[in-house]
């Protein structure tokens, strides 16, 4: 589950992370209040208003701006809130902003130069251990580093039993060309991060920049915060900070029929029992010509009430120009799952889509008759290069 | 000879008594499969599906002589099952149990480091071998007995695979699925290798999918190592990059972990690759000569 940036500081925070503070706010008045206070709080002079939305790449997209002056700060949040904010991470369509993290000026000038460095945490899948990854090139985009420069890349694998040793930590801040003071900071910064991570049951945190200030403070400038969905029955307090309106509707929607559902812009819908057949009838979905316009799991149990739930979620999506249902029945047999779609297409009404129903395994035959003497306006299929075919006929 | 399960095994089915359990603990007798016994803590003594019903795995392994065990028990005790099957004794441990937390598979892993255990799954359909075990919850019927191996990520898509091969007039030898979560116990590597040493297996199915490095590390131990035609195919060539597409490992992270990087791979190191999910049967049939 991904959470807002104001939030992923906010947990940070509470694991004694240093970061660059900021106050929520949802209008362009609530802003003015919040960069006054976040002045009494750090002394800061000028104030970046930051677009909260659950995607990358929000500076070059317009989302993040500094402001000078109070009057810039009104101006710019009313710019931001309510603006629809095209990043290379939310598609064409954009995402609509609803707040702003009102933030303090950290890039102030003092003593030493201000220095960015990149910081992640995630498992390594290979070993099923966690790595923290860092780079002394920060601020940009780290797939960028990780090709032009990676030996600017390092990575301290963390094993589960001793968890994150502290020379490990004094490795990671001698890598990135730290001492005296910074040092000191960096080594803290890494060990709570860590720590937060772990509490947490993140699946991944990226805080790029780390930022080390002209007064060598170690302080999180962005953060990225991933949950691990599978333990979120124990966080609770983390589960509230989902936000549904950075969701698309319908997934939301297939979600409360425990339908697992992901829109794409395709023409052919589909709907599968199994996630790995589920992506497999979707590239041959595009081999027979089309493009897949989801991905729809019914699970194990496709009876009728989820059969007719997972088309109603599929015809929500005006660009679905036919639909192929395809279910390897084992356990669950064919002609019950036949029934449910006679069922679930009767009870709909007017399907105004090609459907193409590939049944297979346990009767089979007989599921095929069934819908075969239906009188509906469904195609169907035993073998699944029959079904391709089909898809494809009903395309040209 | 078999691969990791066969008429000899043993089983001990932990979360016995539950709904999912008591249904596929039924398949799995009726399958032919030799169910000894089952674990419920605090129901050790009771008797479910006319088996006996212990409190611990320990007890299971010393009262029935238990060497595989299948896991039933909810993602937030799960972890926990598996290591006291490996704890016990247990040499082949396949878990089923979909959603178990990240974490609790890290410490899973490395408590596996040093038993001599081996852990398939979770989230996976578990391991069948034609005609003697099945010890999972695939239907058994499609997985007529032959000589090729399947070793997968996915449930139903296995079973595709497997009434495709026995379509083809061939038929399956022992089908692995190994699960399609971010940390599993045994890998596509593993599961290949225990085919090439497996003198009941001419060539092997590897049914990949979108994350993770598995595929990539299968192959190239293929090429180094293969003895036996390996033909495959990755799910997932449609997918968008970021979405997890319902595995919890099924999510393209990077450049590498996409379904066309993993099948280039594939490619150069000598595997059959198909693009096509509809065409591994005769595809496998093709490559051993064997009329369709």
């Amino acid at each position: 589950m991904n959470i807002h940036e104001y939030q992923a500081k906010e947990v940070l925070k509470r694991y004694g992370v240093a970061i660059q503070e900021g106050i929520l706010a949802h209008s362009a008045e609530e802003a003015v209040e919040a960069a006054k206070k976040i002045t009494e709080q750090t002394g800061t002079q000028w104030w970046v208003i930051k677009a909260q939305v659950h995607a990358g790449g929000r500076g070059k997209g317009g989302g993040i701006k500094l402001a000078k002056t109070l009057d810039e700060v009104r101006d710019l949040s009313s710019q931001i809130i309510g603006m629809n904010l095209v990043t290379k991470q939310t598609g064409a369509e954009g995402k609509q902003v609803h707040m702003v993290l009102v933030s303090q000026d950290v890039f102030y000038p003092g003593a030493s130069e201000p220095k960015e460095f990149y910081m992640s945490v995630l498992l390594n899948r290979s070993t099923g251990r966690n790595i923290i990854m860092y780079s002394t090139e920060g601020g940009m985009d780290i797939e960028e580093v990780a090709e032009k420069t990676p030996h600017l890349i390092f990575k301290e694998e963390i094993d589960p039993k001793a968890g994150l040793m502290p020379f490990q930590a004094r490795k990671v801040a001698f890598n990135l060309g730290l001492s005296g003071n910074a040092y000191k900071e960096m080594v803290r910064f890494v060990t709570n991060l860590y720590t937060a991570y772990e509490q947490t049951d993140s699946s991944m945190f990226e805080i790029n920049p780390v930022l080390k200030t002209s007064d060598d403070k170690i302080i999180a400038v962005d953060a990225k915060v991933n949950l691990d969905e599978n333990a979120l029955y124990r966080h609770q307090d983390l589960y509230a900070y989902r936000d549904i309106r950075e969701e698309d509707p319908t997934e939301v929607e297939a979600g409360k029929y425990n339908l697992n559902y992901v829109k794409l812009d395709g023409n052919v819908g589909c709907m599968v029992n199994g996630a790995g057949l589920a992506m497999a009838t979707m590239d041959m979905i595009k081999l027979s010509g089309g493009e897949p316009a989801n991905f729809l799991d019914v699970g194990g149990t496709a009876d009728a009430k989820r059969v007719e739930e997972a088309f109603r979620i599929i015809l929500k999506d005006d660009n679905v120009k036919a639909i192929l249902v395809n279910i390897f029945g084992g356990i669950v047999r064919c002609d019950r799952v036949a029934q449910g779609i006679v069922d679930a297409y009767k009870n709909i009404g007017n399907i105004h889509v090609p459907i193409i129903v590939r049944l297979q395994g346990t009767n089979a035959e007989i599921a095929k008759k069934l819908i075969d003497e239906s009188g509906l306006e469904v195609l169907s299929a035993i073998e699944l290069q029959e079904a391709a075919m089909k898809v494809k006929s009903v395309l040209a | 000879m078999s691969v990791l399960v066969n008429k000899d095994s043993k089983i001990v089915v932990q979360g016995f008594t539950g709904n999912e359990g008591t249904f596929h603990a039924t398949q799995m007798i009726e399958f032919g499969t030799q169910v000894v016994g089952g674990v419920t803590p605090g129901k050790g003594g009771q008797k479910h599906l006319d088996l006996p019903v212990f409190n611990t795995v320990a007890d299971a392994v010393k009262q029935t002589g238990a060497d595989v065990s299948i896991i039933f028990v909810p993602p937030a005790f799960a972890a926990d099952a598996i290591m006291e099957a490996a704890e016990a004794g247990i040499g082949v441990i396949v878990c089923i149990t979909e959603g178990i937390p990240t974490k609790d598979m890290i410490q899973v892993k490395e408590y596996l480091r040093d038993k001599k255990a081996r852990l398939v799954g979770p989230n996976c359909p578990g391991v069948i071998t034609a005609g003697e075990a099945k010890v999972g919850i695939m239907p058994g019927f499609v997985f007529k007995k032959g000589r090729i191996g399947i070793v997968s990520k996915s449930g139903t898509l296995t079973y595709e695979a497997a009434d495709q091969v026995v379509k083809a007039g061939l038929g399956v030898s022992t089908a692995i699925g190994i699960g399609g979560d971010p940390i599993i116990g045994t890998t596509t590597r593993e599961a290949v290798e225990l085919f090439m040493n497996d003198n009941e297996t001419d060539a092997i199915v590897m049914i990949g999918e979108i994350g993770g490095s598995m595929e990539a590390e299968a192959a190239r131990w293929i090429k180094q190592n293969g003895t036996k035609p390996v033909i495959g195919f990755i799910a997932g060539q449609t997918a968008p990059p970021g979405r997890r597409m319902g595995h919890a490992g099924a999510i393209v992270g990077g450049a590498d972990d996409t379904a066309a990087a993993k099948m280039k791979i594939m490619r150069e190191c000598g595997i059959h690759v198909v693009d096509s999910p509809a065409i591994i049967g005769q595809t496998v049939a093709s490559v051993l000569n064997v009329p369709a």
